[in-house]
C-alpha cells in the first residue's frame, strides 16, 4: 500500500498535535503538574511517534518523539519529578520536532545537527533521571534487606527500561523494591536480573477495558505471540505472552483498541496461581511475598494511586505505598473506567469535524457567489412581470432569494476560524521573550472565540507578532523601572478580540510606559520628518508608522530596527482594515486592529462614469453631494480643490483616473464622494450614483494581474464585471499628485 | 496491461500532435488543442475595460464566475484591420493554471500534424519573435503558423503576468 497518500493528513495532525502540546505544556504549573495535562502531553508525543514509524520514513522524528515520550511517560508516572529547564527543553523539543515536520513537509532532510543536540538533551535527562533511581534503589534495598542489595539495582535498572513498572515503586517509594527482593529467594532474583530481557514472558496489563476489547486484545495477543494465560477482572485484562516483539510492539498494537495510558507491560513469571492470588489477597504484598507478580501489581497500583494524587509529597508517599496494596486497588478501578468514557468523549469531538482542503471550500463559495448572482439576475428580470399574472413565480423568486442568502451565509461561515488559532501563540512569545528580557509580563487573551475568516486569519499573524514584540520590548518595562513607577512588578498584556458590526477589532495593549512624545518629536526632527512642536498627541503617535521610524534607544533581536510599524499598517490597510493607536504616559499603549469579517464579500456602492460601472468600498465613504460653483477652487491651473464645511479636499476625478471618455467633465453636473483612507479625506467625482449592494469580490491576480487603482472585481446582476477601486492608492496618489500606473500601484 | 500505454504514446508521437486552427486577418495559426479550453463568441458588452493598458488588452470578463482577461491577437499582432462581428470569436486558454482568453477572427479546422509537417520558422521581424513559434506547419497548400501560445502569453511583452520584481 502507499502510505504517501497520508503523509499530508499526518503532517497537518502532527502540527496541529505540537501545537496542542505547546500549549499544555505552556498551561502547566512545574511544582503542581494536573495528570490530565500531563497525560495529554504525552498522548500527542505519543501519535506523532506512532504515525512517525507507520510510514516508516521519517526517523528523525520518530527518534525525537520516542525519547520525548519516555521522559513524558515517566513524568506522568510520577517517577521523575518535572522541572522547570525540563519544560524548557521540552519547548525546544517541539521546535526542533516542528523543524523536522517542515522539513519532512518540504520532502528534505531534517537538519541533523539540532536533531543530534535535542537527542543528547533528551537522553542525558534521561540518564540523570536512572543513575539517581539507581542509586536510591540500592540504598534503599540494602537498608531493608541487605541480602538483596547487590541484585536489587540490576532489577530497577532492567525493570525501569522497558515499561518502567518497578521503577514508579523505586522512586516514589524505593521501600517497594526492597519487599520484591527480600521476599524472592535471591536466586530467583538474580535469575529475573539475568534473564529479564528475553526468557521471561511479556506481561500485559491493560486496565479500564470491555469484555469485548478484552476478546479483541487477546486474540491480538496471539498474533504477537503465545499466550501463555491470562486473567480477566472485571474492566481489566492481564495476559502473559511470549513473544519475540518488544514491549513496545505490543503496546503500539494494543493501541489500537485502549489508550496507551491504559497498557502497562512487563517481563514476568508466568504462575498460574497468581491469577488467583491477585483478586483474591490483595492483603498487603509483603505477605503474598512469594508471588513477584502480586507484588508488583499491587506496588503498580499503589503507583499510580500515588502519581495521580500528584500532590502528594514524597513523605506521604512512603506511607500511602506501605498501606497500599490492600487499599488502593478499589479506587483504581472506577478511575479505570472514569478513563475510557473521557476518551471516548474526546473521540466524539474529534468525530464531528471533518477536514477539507480549502479549495473545496473556495469553489463551494464560488459556486455560491454565482448562485447570488444568478439569482439577482432572475429577480431583476421577474420584477418586471405582472405580480397578479406570475403570482406562483414570483413566490418561488422571494423562496429562491432567501435560500440563496441562507446558503451564502452558512457556506461563508465555513471559512470563519477563531481568533483563538492566532492567540493561542503567544503565551510561547510572551514567555519566551520575557525570560530573554528579564521582564516578568502575565498574557491575558479575551475573545478567543471570535471569529475570523481563515485568510485574514493567518495574514494577521505576523502584524500582530510584531506588535506583540513591539509592546513586550519597548512598552512594558523592565520590573525594578516598575516598582519604581508605583507598579505591579508584573507587567500585562492583554490581546482582545471582538465583533462590531461588520468588522472585527483587535487590541494589544499593555501596561508599559506609553509612547514618549519628546523622544518621537526629536526623532522625527532628527530623520527629517517634518512635524510641528504641538502637534496634536494623535499626529505625533502617527509617527511610528513612518516608514524607517525606530525609538528603541538601542536596537535588540526583537525589535528596535524601525522596519515594522509601517509595515504593520501596510499589511492591515491590504486587508481593507486600519490600525489605531492610544498611549498614556506611564499607563500604557493599545494598539487596536479594525478589520472586515471576510475579504470574500464587501458592501460596495456603485457609482457610473460615462458608461462604466465602478464599485467603491462602502466602509470608505463618508457621504455624497453635487457640487456648487463656490465650493470648487482651483489650485496650479490644473488641480482643484472641494471646499466641504470648511474643509479643502483635493477633488479626484474618476473619469481622468480611469480614463474613461464620455464622461461628465463638469464638477457641477457630477456627483462628488468624499472618501476617507486612514486619515486622508479626498472628494471623488462619479456621474451618478447607482446603489448599494453586497458584492462579491473577486480575485483580479488569479487569472491576470495586479490592475493601477483597483483591489479587486465583482460581478454584477447583469453578469459584466465592475472594478472595485482601491480608495488607498488613490488617495497615495492623489498625495503624490501623479495619477501614473506606477503611483497607483505603490 | 502494461505495455499498452506505451504503445499508445508511440502512436502519438508518430501521429504528431493536434492543432486549433484559427485566422487572423488573411494569417492561418495554430496552436496546441490541449492548452484550449473552450471557444464562445466575442460580446463587447460584457468586457470590461481596464484603464492604462495596452490597447491589446480588451479588458476583463466574467466566464462563469471567474474573472479573465481578453487580449485581441489580431492587434498585439499589428493586422491592420480589426472588426467585431458574428464571426469574431474567443477562444479561452488554461495556461499553467491561468484562464486567458484571445480574440481572433475566426476557428476553421483542428488538424493532426506530425513532425514531418512542421518546419522551423524563419527569423521575421519584431511583431512576432521566433520565440514564441513551434514552427510553420504545412497541410496541402496551406500554411500554418503554430504558436507557442504558452509561452506567448506568458511572456513580459504580453503583460498579462505580474513582472517577478513587482
Amino acid at each position: 500500500m502507499d502510505l504517501s497518500q497520508f503523509f499530508d493528513t499526518f503532517f497537518d495532525e502532527a502540527d496541529e498535535l505540537l501545537a496542542q502540546m505547546e500549549q499544555l505544556l505552556l498551561e502547566l504549573d512545574v511544582n503542581t503538574p494536573d495528570i490530565e495535562q500531563l497525560n495529554a502531553i504525552f498522548r500527542a508525543a505519543h501519535s506523532i511517534k506512532g504515525g512517525a514509524a507507520t510510514f516508516g520514513c521519517f526517523q528523525h522524528l520518530a527518534e525525537t518523539t520516542h525519547l520525548l515520550e519516555n521522559l513524558l511517560d515517566e513524568i506522568r508516572r510520577g517517577e521523575m519529578a518535572l522541572r522547570t529547564d525540563m519544560i524548557d527543553t521540552f519547548l525546544e523539543t517541539k521546535d526542533v520536532l516542528k523543524s523536522q515536520l517542515d522539513a519532512y513537509r518540504a520532502s528534505a532532510v531534517p537538519d541533523e545537527e539540532t536533531f543530534t543536540r535535542i537527542c543528547g538533551i533528551l537522553r542525558q535527562i534521561a540518564d540523570e533521571h536512572r543513575e539517581a533511581v539507581q542509586g536510591g534503589g540500592a540504598a534503599a534495598s540494602s537498608a531493608v534487606a541487605p541480602v538483596a542489595a547487590p541484585v536489587a539495582a540490576p532489577v530497577a535498572a532492567a525493570a525501569a527500561m522497558p515499561a518502567a513498572e518497578v521503577a514508579p515503586a523505586a522512586t516514589a517509594a524505593p521501600v517497594q523494591v526492597a519487599p520484591v527482593a527480600a521476599a524472592s529467594a535471591p536466586v530467583a532474583v538474580a535469575a529475573t536480573a539475568a534473564s529479564a530481557d528475553t526468557s521471561l514472558p511479556l506481561c500485559v496489563r491493560i486496565s479500564g477495558v470491555s469484555g469485548k476489547d478484552a476478546q479483541s486484545l487477546l486474540e491480538e495477543m496471539g498474533h504477537l505471540g503465545r499466550v501463555l494465560g491470562h486473567e480477566q477482572g472485571a474492566e481489566s485484562l492481564t495476559v502473559w505472552v511470549e513473544s519475540t516483539c518488544s514491549a513496545d510492539d505490543i503496546e503500539a498494537v494494543c493501541c489500537f483498541i485502549v489508550d496507551g495510558d491504559q497498557i502497562g507491560i512487563s517481563r514476568e513469571a508466568y504462575d498460574a496461581q497468581a491469577p488467583a492470588a491477585t483478586p483474591a489477597a490483595p492483603a498487603p504484598a509483603q505477605t503474598a511475598a512469594p508471588v513477584p507478580a502480586a507484588v508488583q501489581q499491587a506496588a503498580q497500583e499503589a503507583a499510580n494511586v500515588v502519581a495521580q494524587a500528584q500532590s502528594t509529597s514524597a513523605g506521604d508517599i512512603s506511607i500511602t505505598t506501605n498501606a497500599a496494596p490492600a487499599a488502593p486497588s478499589a479506587p483504581a478501578a472506577p478511575r479505570a473506567a472514569a478513563k475510557p468514557a473521557a476518551s471516548a468523549a474526546g473521540a466524539d469531538k474529534e468525530n464531528t469535524s471533518i477536514r477539507v482542503g480549502v479549495e473545496k471550500v473556495d469553489q463551494v463559495i464560488n459556486l455560491v457567489g454565482e448562485l447570488v448572482i444568478t439569482q439577482a439576475m432572475l429577480a431583476q428580470i421577474a420584477s418586471t412581470l405582472d405580480p397578479v399574472l406570475h403570482d406562483r413565480l414570483l413566490n418561488g423568486m422571494e423562496q429562491l432569494e432567501r435560500n440563496a442568502r441562507d446558503l451564502q451565509e452558512s457556506v461563508m461561515s465555513i471559512r470563519m476560524m477563531p481568533m483563538d488559532y492566532v492567540f493561542s501563540r503567544f503565551p510561547r512569545v510572551v514567555r519566551d521573550i520575557a525570560t530573554k528580557m528579564g521582564k516578568q509580563i502575565e498574557l491575558q487573551t479575551i475573545g478567543r472565540a471570535t471569529e475570523l475568516d481563515k485568510s485574514l486569519i493567518e495574514r494577521i499573524i505576523d502584524p500582530l507578532t510584531h506588535l506583540v514584540r513591539n509592546s513586550l520590548d519597548h512598552g512594558i518595562e523592565t520590573p525594578e523601572k516598575r516598582i519604581a513607577a508605583g507598579k505591579d512588578p508584573v507587567g500585562n498584556l492583554m490581546l482582545s478580540a471582538q465583533h462590531s458590526g461588520g468588522n472585527i477589532v483587535i487590541e494589544v495593549s499593555d501596561d508599559g510606559g506609553g509612547l514618549n512624545r519628546e523622544r518621537l518629536l526629536q526623532k522625527a526632527i532628527s530623520q527629517g520628518i517634518a512635524i510641528s512642536e504641538n502637534a496634536s498627541d494623535d499626529e505625533v503617535w502617527q509617527l511610528i508608522f513612518a516608514p524607517g521610524f525606530s525609538t528603541a534607544e538601542k536596537v535588540t533581536d526583537i525589535s528596535g530596527r524601525g522596519v515594522g510599524m509601517d509595515v504593520v499598517r501596510r499589511n492591515i490597510q491590504d486587508m481593507g482594515g486600519h490600525v489605531q493607536l492610544s498611549s498614556t504616559p506611564g499607563e500604557g499603549t493599545t494598539t487596536r486592529i479594525v478589520l472586515p469579517l471576510t475579504l470574500a464579500i464587501l458592501d460596495g456602492m456603485s457609482v457610473r462614469v460615462g458608461q462604466e460601472t465602478f464599485i467603491l468600498p462602502l466602509n470608505h465613504v463618508t457621504e455624497s453631494l453635487q457640487p456648487t460653483a463656490d465650493q470648487i477652487y482651483s489650485v496650479t491651473g490644473n488641480e482643484r480643490v472641494l471646499l466641504v464645511r470648511g474643509e479643502y479636499l483635493p477633488l479626484v476625478e474618476m473619469h481622468r483616473v480611469f480614463d474613461v471618455a464620455g464622461a461628465q467633465a463638469d464638477p457641477m453636473q457630477a456627483i462628488a464622494v468624499i472618501m476617507q483612507a486612514q486619515e486622508r479625506r479626498f472628494a471623488l467625482l462619479v456621474d451618478h450614483l447607482v446603489g448599494q449592494h453586497q458584492v462579491v469580490v473577486k480575485n483580479l491576480e488569479s487569472n491576470y494581474r495586479k490592475v493601477p487603482g483597483v483591489s479587486a472585481a465583482t460581478i454584477l446582476g447583469d453578469g459584466s464585471v465592475a472594478l472595485i477601486i482601491d480608495v488607498f492608492a488613490l488617495a497615495r496618489a492623489n498625495r503624490e499628485k501623479s495619477f501614473s500606473a506606477e503611483a497607483l500601484l505603490n | 496491461m502494461a505495455a499498452k500505454p506505451q504503445t499508445h504514446h508511440a502512436r502519438v508521437e508518430d501521429a504528431g500532435s493536434e492543432f486549433l486552427v484559427f485566422t487572423l486577418g488573411e494569417e492561418e495559426y495554430g496552436i496546441d488543442i490541449l492548452k484550449v479550453q473552450e471557444i464562445r463568441g466575442y460580446d463587447a458588452a460584457v468586457v470590461t475595460r481596464i484603464a492604462n493598458v495596452p490597447t491589446f488588452i480588451k479588458g476583463v470578463t466574467n466566464l462563469r464566475g471567474i474573472i479573465v482577461p481578453i487580449v485581441d491577437l489580431r492587434i498585439k499582432f499589428n493586422l491592420g484591420k480589426v472588426e467585431y462581428n458574428e464571426q469574431t470569436v474567443v477562444i479561452i486558454l488554461n495556461l499553467d493554471r491561468r484562464v486567458v482568453g484571445i480574440v481572433v477572427d475566426g476557428v476553421s479546422d483542428v488538424l493532426m500534424l506530425n513532425a514531418g509537417q512542421i518546419r522551423p520558422a524563419p527569423e521575421f521581424g519584431a511583431t512576432l519573435s521566433t520565440e514564441y513559434l513551434t514552427g510553420l506547419g504545412t497541410v496541402d497548400e496551406r500554411m500554418l503558423i503554430l504558436v507557442d501560445i504558452e509561452r506567448l502569453m506568458t511572456s513580459d511583452e504580453m503583460a498579462l503576468v505580474e513582472k517577478v520584481a513587482s
